[in-house]
């Protein structure tokens, strides 16, 4: 038990960590190296031993076990991290922007009054404060914020902390909970997994991608077109999929699929960080968008700014010519 | 079914923001506000329950920006009670702040089913959604797309995780949902309904005197990131970008 050790909640999904953890653990070891401390990594899980082992770059990680872990369950999960951070005391404790975290981490930091922030991209430590910089207003704007009670959680969005090649192999410690887990009012019925029958958009070389810019349900057809002259699929950021013009399969972004194409065109896509997430990696990027703010211009390989319509379909005469 | 949903403003981000006088927060006396979009979407959610379970719906907001519009909206798409919640002054409230605000209004309504957007995009500290919950000693879901009552005081929810997955949860009522998106989108009303519902739509107008709250955080700076590297931008008439992008695709043996 240090104050001067930061934990990192693993994010897990089918026994797996995700991506965002081994950037949690870069960020924690930034941390942990100007406090002085351990980087304590947790795993909740049906089983956690296995999935411990593959937090390397961890000091140590506490792999907490119990059925009630194995799937999304809030009151057993809060319970179990509860007990896990009281007994640590920790000067912070990171959690990556999940479907999971954002709902636990705030419930936990309402019912502890631990100070929480969400969106940090940046962290770094003084003699008093942990000091962190944080996406505001969905990127256009950026806060640094001063958390000097402990401990601090933190919300870690992707793409700030690049994971590192720290091949330290951590001390595993499995424990159960003190007391019973219990679902209480929410109870964990299953997981519904997209419909397999449609085209699995991470498979593919080419992805014409659109977004709420494209005005319309009829404007997907001049997409389409671009996208069966490149041999690719057509995919959609959120509000696209939420009209129901393309099924939730087609989704590109942090709630959708993650995708790395050899090339990713982006029409009429703004690139709110939580679409860009799901593409970023992707080989080739070719925005097309009106506004030359875009933010999805910092992003993209190559920008053309103008309408959609008008541009799209002079580049499928153009690839047709 | 009782659903209460909590519609917020939130600064509409294709304008230019704006920092004010000391370097720590947006300056709003300026800006335009919009409904925040998932709170839009919490208010569809509420009004699909009522038609498929029956039930009455109740929209809740604190008064700043232009909430006047958004409940009027609210109303004529289907809400039928609107509390607006007046504060000390008419600026947007802290979190904490806001989070008591709305909870206070809330215990009074004793709703089944509180309903709101998973997120907005200026919450720094967090979705609201779990410290009103705290304190109203309900559980809470969120990044939930889908609600289906099936009897009992029991809801079929489903919340979204990543790869176009959902979990499937009973959830016991009452209970505090983020929705995410809706079954359907917000529906379109025409500008004669909302002018209709400005003039016979009644507001239970509350004053609430918010309790000092101690802030867990302080921000110290607030500022406009620099610009990144940016994409090379193709200039030219349409055929002049189109051929450019062309050609680029068939360097790299993309065009089939």
């Amino acid at each position: 038990m240090s104050l001067s050790d930061i934990l990192v909640v693993a994010d897990t999904d089918r026994g797996a960590i995700t991506d965002i953890t081994p950037q949690l653990l870069t960020a924690a070891r930034q941390l942990a190296d100007a406090t002085g401390g351990q980087v304590v990594g947790v795993v909740l899980a049906g089983d956690a031993n296995v999935i411990a082992e593959q937090l390397t770059g961890a000091d140590r990680v506490i792999a907490v076990s119990d059925p009630l872990l194995t799937e999304f369950s809030p009151e057993p999960r809060l319970a179990a991290l509860e007990e896990v951070i009281r007994g640590e005391g920790p000067r912070a404790v990171l959690f990556g922007s999940t479907s999971t975290w954002l709902d636990l981490a705030p419930t936990l930091a309402a019912r502890a009054s631990w100070p929480i922030v969400w969106g940090v991209t940046k962290n770094s430590i003084s003699d008093s404060a942990v000091i962190v910089t944080a996406n505001f207003c969905a990127g256009k704007m950026l806060a640094q914020v001063e958390i000097t009670a402990s401990p601090a959680l933190l919300l870690v969005l992707s793409g700030g902390f690049p994971p590192t090649e720290d091949g330290r192999q951590p001390e595993i410690q499995a424990v159960s909970p003190s007391v019973p887990l219990a679902e209480d009012a929410v109870r964990f019925v299953e997981m519904i997994l997209p419909d397999a029958s449609d085209v699995d958009i991470t498979q593919q070389d080419v992805l014409v991608a659109v977004g709420r810019g494209i005005g319309q349900e009829d404007n997907l057809e001049i997409a389409e077109e671009l996208a069966e002259k490149l041999g690719g699929e057509l995919c959609a950021s959120r509000p696209v999929v939420d009209q129901g013009w393309l099924p939730t399969t087609r989704q590109v972004g942090k709630s959708g699929m993650r995708v790395k194409p050899k090339c990713y065109f982006a029409l009429g896509i703004s690139g709110a960080p939580e679409h860009v997430e799901g593409m970023t990696d992707s080989e080739l990027i070719i925005a097309v968008n009106k506004d030359p703010q875009a933010p999805i211009f910092e992003v993209a390989d190559y920008g053309v700014v103008g309408e959609y319509e008008d541009v799209v379909s002079a580049i499928n005469e153009a690839i047709e010519s | 079914m009782k659903i209460a949903v909590v519609l917020r403003q939130v600064p509409d981000l294709i304008e230019p923001l704006e920092i004010a006088v000391g370097g720590k927060a947006l300056d709003l006396e300026l800006a335009t506000f919009l409904v925040n979009e998932t709170d839009d979407h919490a208010l569809e959610q509420a009004i699909l329950l009522k038609e498929s379970a029956g039930g009455d719906v109740t929209v809740v907001a604190i008064d700043y920006g232009d909430i006047d519009n958004t409940l009027f909206t609210a109303a004529a798409r289907g809400a039928d009670h609107i509390v607006k919640i007046q504060l000390d002054d008419d600026t947007q409230p802290q979190p904490e702040t806001m989070s008591i605000a709305l909870a206070t209004a809330l215990k009074d309504i004793g709703p089944d089913l509180v309903l709101l957007g998973s997120q907005t995009h200026d919450e720094l500290l967090g979705p609201l959604g779990p410290s009103i919950a705290h304190h109203l000693g309900l559980p809470y879901i969120g990044v939930v797309c889908g609600v289906e009552p099936f009897g009992g005081g029991m809801l079929k929810v489903f919340k979204e995780f990543p790869g176009a997955a959902k979990a499937a949860l009973d959830v016991k009522t009452p209970a505090v949902l983020g929705v995410l998106a809706a079954e359907q989108p917000p529906r379109y009303v025409p500008v004669s309904r909302i002018r209709a519902a400005a003039k016979s739509a009644q507001f239970d107008e509350q004053e609430f005197d918010p309790p000092p709250v101690d802030a867990l955080t302080a921000v110290t700076e607030l500022y406009a990131p620099e610009p990144a590297e940016c994409a090379e931008m193709i200039e030219g008439d349409e055929e002049e970008v189109a051929s450019r992008v062309a050609g680029i695709l068939a360097e790299r043996g993309l065009v089939k």
